[in-house]
């Protein structure tokens, strides 16, 4: 099998129900987070010293087409897995909606 | 013998590589694109440094889904040489042929500068003309150079004697003021467990000529044309 696949999840290309996802990645707990330990002390230089465990991540918002919200959601975590957040320094979470609802 | 230098979108060191081993080393070299999809008969491929794809999403993380990867990838599978420097150890990590990954230094700066490194391993088709506990100074200039693996692969990494870099002082001393970028065990540079493909952030590249200020980068070419001329590498 070649190292770059095109899909894994096959997109079956039947009813074109559009979703829009939004993903948020962020650095695993275990990871130092630099700009986050740097936005903290901005904070508390503004005074704001009841904050703690500032973490910086990163949002990404995109339309797809699928049969249903389960094949996009299915897509939406491929493609997370292994493009949009690299799983050895990074966790990712998203929410899938079926768009104009 | 034949080497090859990638060019991607960004990449920014492809000609210092290119000219070191030209014009400095005397050897034949030719530039390999990001489009091609076919990579014969080379000897080495160097990955260079560079901003590949604008950094975009994360360093490395775009050019590794270019086309000529896929090739690159089955080159690293035959046993093929491959060295990554900077940008090209950062799209390696990302491809998954070096374990581990590189993300932003813990100062947020951008640092280029002169560093030392220690020679931890000489067994290695890119360090085997050095002795082990040299020091070599050689640049770095980067910004996302933090190399981070979990406890587990750091362990896996000392155990099979892949770390082949660690950043030291002048006297070889691996200390946390040494560190230009808060890498994990000061890890400058690694290889995989074959030690074919191996990865560092500083320019060897850009240490090859006394009038850059050093020639200790030439220790890695040199390493790698006499374990050419034994015939490749094979473990151990």
């Amino acid at each position: 099998m070649k190292h770059i696949v095109k899909y894994f999840v096959a997109w079956r290309g039947e009813s074109n129900l559009q979703f829009i996802a939004k993903v948020e990645v962020t650095l695993k707990k275990a990871v130092l987070d630099p700009q986050g330990v740097a936005v903290e002390n901005s904070l508390k230089a503004l005074g704001y010293n009841n904050t703690s465990g500032v973490r910086v991540g990163k949002y990404i918002e995109l339309t797809l087409e699928a049969g249903n919200s389960k094949d996009a959601a299915l897509q939406v975590e491929e493609m997370s897995r292994r493009l949009l957040s690299n799983p050895v320094i990074e966790d990712f979470s998203y929410t899938i909606q079926e768009a104009g609802r | 013998m034949k080497f090859g230098v990638v060019v991607f979108p960004g990449s920014n060191c492809d000609l210092d590589a290119y000219h070191l081993l030209k014009d400095v080393l005397n050897l034949p070299v030719e530039y390999i694109y990001y489009n091609q999809k076919i990579v014969n008969n080379y000897d080495l491929i160097i990955l260079p440094g560079g901003f590949t794809y604008g950094d975009y999403l994360r360093s490395g993380a775009i050019a590794r889904f270019s086309p000529v990867m896929d090739t690159i990838v089955d080159f690293a599978e035959r046993g093929g040489l491959i060295l990554g420097i900077c940008n090209g150890f950062q799209v390696l990590t990302e491809a998954g042929l070096l374990p581990g990954a590189l993300y932003r230094n813990s100062h947020l700066q951008f640092r280029c500068e002169k560093v030392y490194l220690k020679v931890e391993n000489n067994n290695s088709p890119f360090t085997v003309i050095a002795k082990e506990g040299d020091v070599l100074k050689i640049p770095v200039a980067h910004g996302d150079g933090n190399y981070y693996a979990d406890p587990a692969t750091l362990k896996e990494l000392e155990n099979n004697k892949q770390i082949l870099f660690r950043y030291c002082d002048q006297e070889g001393n691996v200390t946390e003021q040494a560190n230009p970028n808060g890498s994990l065990l000061n890890i400058a540079g690694i290889c995989n467990s074959k030690r074919n493909v191996a990865g560092m952030m500083p320019h060897p590249e850009r240490a090859g000529e006394a009038l850059l200020g050093s020639t200790d980068g030439l220790v890695i070419f040199k390493s790698i044309l006499k374990s050419l001329e034994r015939g490749g590498w094979t473990d151990g």
